[in-house]
């Protein structure tokens, strides 16, 4: 079994004494999570046989990338007990990488899935925050996440995972200056994150419901439910005095505008 | 003269036989035809006291509590009709399709729709890699999340379908029975999806089903109940009358 990963190549033969040393005690020989830590850890550790993965590029249903899962052991995953193993050098990853494969035989079946369309990101304004927290309301992230974010919506207390075991939905307004989500801390992160879903846990895909541009408003008002952390979204909101004015649809769709005097696009100020 | 008569009778022979051939080969097909709608038919029961069915709390999803407020949703696990009958079982023929029906892909595409925080149907039957369409007719969110068994031709996938948004196409690659469903925002709703090759059916609330577009020939016939597994029997069909394959289910 082999991983690509810009020009590294991964060979699962090469990574078979690092698993065992730093993988196993959790991940388990045989890559179904019972390893001897487990049954201490909660969320358990990642089951490789059923090649299902939280952090992917690639719609739901599919297998990530390799780049997924290499960038997934660098980052390491916040709020649980997988750490940070960027002391790995690139080699040692594309090895783990490749090695983790022979764990499931849908590798062997399969490609990764198609990657996701990542427009550009537009600049934060208040306007693109608004309509981000209008959509957080009609997609109704808030029946898991709450209004404010906070984890403690009103399906919140009832969510479990694919192995049935109870999970929680993230809590944005946890954390400090640097909080972070387990699949990353950059915008394209986030933007990832609820348009590809996280596969084996409750959080669906929005891939099909959120246009892309619109996508980006709810990264910009996600990031303001993140209370604590430093982010140029916070800097607007501050500036607006912590105020996120209710959203003004400035172009309606035709068919839900009505016929007669309707102000011109643009125009309503 | 006579030359003229001969070739009248030769013409008029080539037409009789031309005109037999015709009508034997037309025969032919109608018995192929024929042939073709055989089926079988039944009824499933349940022996027995039919075990309690909760009513379900839908209070967190005031739009699904008010639609229900006349008459409350109970779980769907064991559903009886007034004869007995069992509701909601998948019947299929697990042995004995030749190659051609078993790769027959129906043209109807089944819809799974979202109402009423329900999932209509409850237990859909498909064939592999046939079409189905995913729908919400509720005014809020579902999520759909359909858990197949690791590692098959079958993959879980999570999609979210706000109020509003078209119905979305899906199939799946592979025979499983049965890929539970489940809405992760609505914990009580759950449903099945029972991919088998070949012609299927679920039974009515009368617990009854029908079996069509089979080809003569011996099979076996199997019945699928959420909550009390699976049960078969060996059944011949005929050309023309459906045969018939009861099934009973003890009470647990």
């Amino acid at each position: 079994m082999e991983s690509h990963i810009g020009n590294v190549t991964g060979h699962a033969a090469a990574a078979k004494s690092d698993y065992r040393r730093y993988c196993a005690g959790c991940h388990g020989d045989y890559g179904d999570s019972n390893g001897e830590n487990a049954v201490w850890l909660d969320p358990k550790p990642r089951d490789f046989t059923i090649a299902t993965f939280k952090c992917r590029s690639t719609l739901t249903g599919t297998l990530p990338t390799d780049e997924d899962i290499f960038n997934t052991i660098a980052r390491g995953l916040t709020n649980s007990n997988m750490p940070v193993w960027s002391t790995f050098t690139k080699q040692q990853r594309a090895d783990l990488v490749a090695y983790i494969k022979i764990f499931s035989p849908r590798w062997e079946k399969e490609k990764a899935g198609d990657t996701i369309k990542i427009p550009a990101e537009p600049p934060v304004t208040m306007e693109s925050i608004s309509h981000g927290k209008a959509l957080f309301t009609k997609l109704e992230c808030w029946k898991c996440h709450g209004s404010h974010g906070e984890g403690d919506g009103p399906s919140a207390a009832t969510l479990t995972d694919s192995k049935d075991q109870p999970i929680r939905p993230y809590n944005f307004a946890a954390g400090k200056g640097d909080s972070r989500f387990k699949c990353g801390d950059t915008n394209q992160d986030v933007y990832k994150i609820f348009m590809t879903g996280l596969d084996g846990t409750p959080m669906p895909s929005f891939a099909d419901v959120i246009q892309p541009n619109d996508a980006w408003d709810l990264v910009h008002f996600l990031r303001t439910l993140q209370v604590n952390r430093h982010s140029k979204e916070n800097e607007v909101l501050s500036a607006a005095h912590g105020v996120i004015p209710p959203y003004v649809d400035r172009n309606p769709p035709p068919a839900a505008a009505p016929p007669a005097d309707n102000k011109p696009p643009g125009g309503a100020n | 003269m006579k030359a003229h008569y001969k070739t009248f009778v030769v013409t008029a022979c080539t037409l009789l036989i031309l005109g037999f051939g015709l009508l034997y080969s037309t025969r032919k097909t109608l018995n192929v035809s024929a042939a073709a709608s055989g089926g079988i038919t039944g009824t499933i029961k349940l022996d027995g006291t039919p075990p309690h069915q909760k009513p379900i709390d839908m209070s967190k999803e005031p739009n699904c509590a008010k639609e229900h407020a006349s008459n409350p949703v109970t779980t769907e696990t064991v559903i009886v009709g007034p004869k007995g009958g069992l509701k909601w079982v998948v019947v299929y023929i697990s042995e004995g399709l030749d190659a051609a029906t078993a790769s027959q892909v129906p043209p109807a595409k089944p819809t799974w729709d979202q109402k009423g925080c329900q999932y209509i149907p409850h237990v859909m039957a498909l064939d592999v890699n046939q079409h189905f369409e995913v729908s919400n007719s509720d005014p809020h969110s579902h999520n759909i999340h359909p858990l197949p068994k690791p590692n098959g031709a079958n993959h879980e996938w999570n999609r979210s379908q706000p109020p509003g948004t078209p119905p979305f196409d899906q199939v799946w690659a592979g025979e499983e029975i049965a890929i539970p469903v489940k809405c992760n925002i609505h914990p009580w709703m759950h449903g099945y999806m029972a991919v088998v090759k070949g012609p299927t059916a679920v039974t009515d609330d009368n617990g009854s089903y029908t079996i069509s577009n089979l080809p003569p020939g011996n099979y076996t016939v199997t019945a699928w109940q959420e909550q009390y597994g699976s049960q078969s029997q060996k059944v011949t069909v005929a050309a023309g009358k459906p045969a018939t394959a009861d099934f009973t289910y003890k009470a647990k």
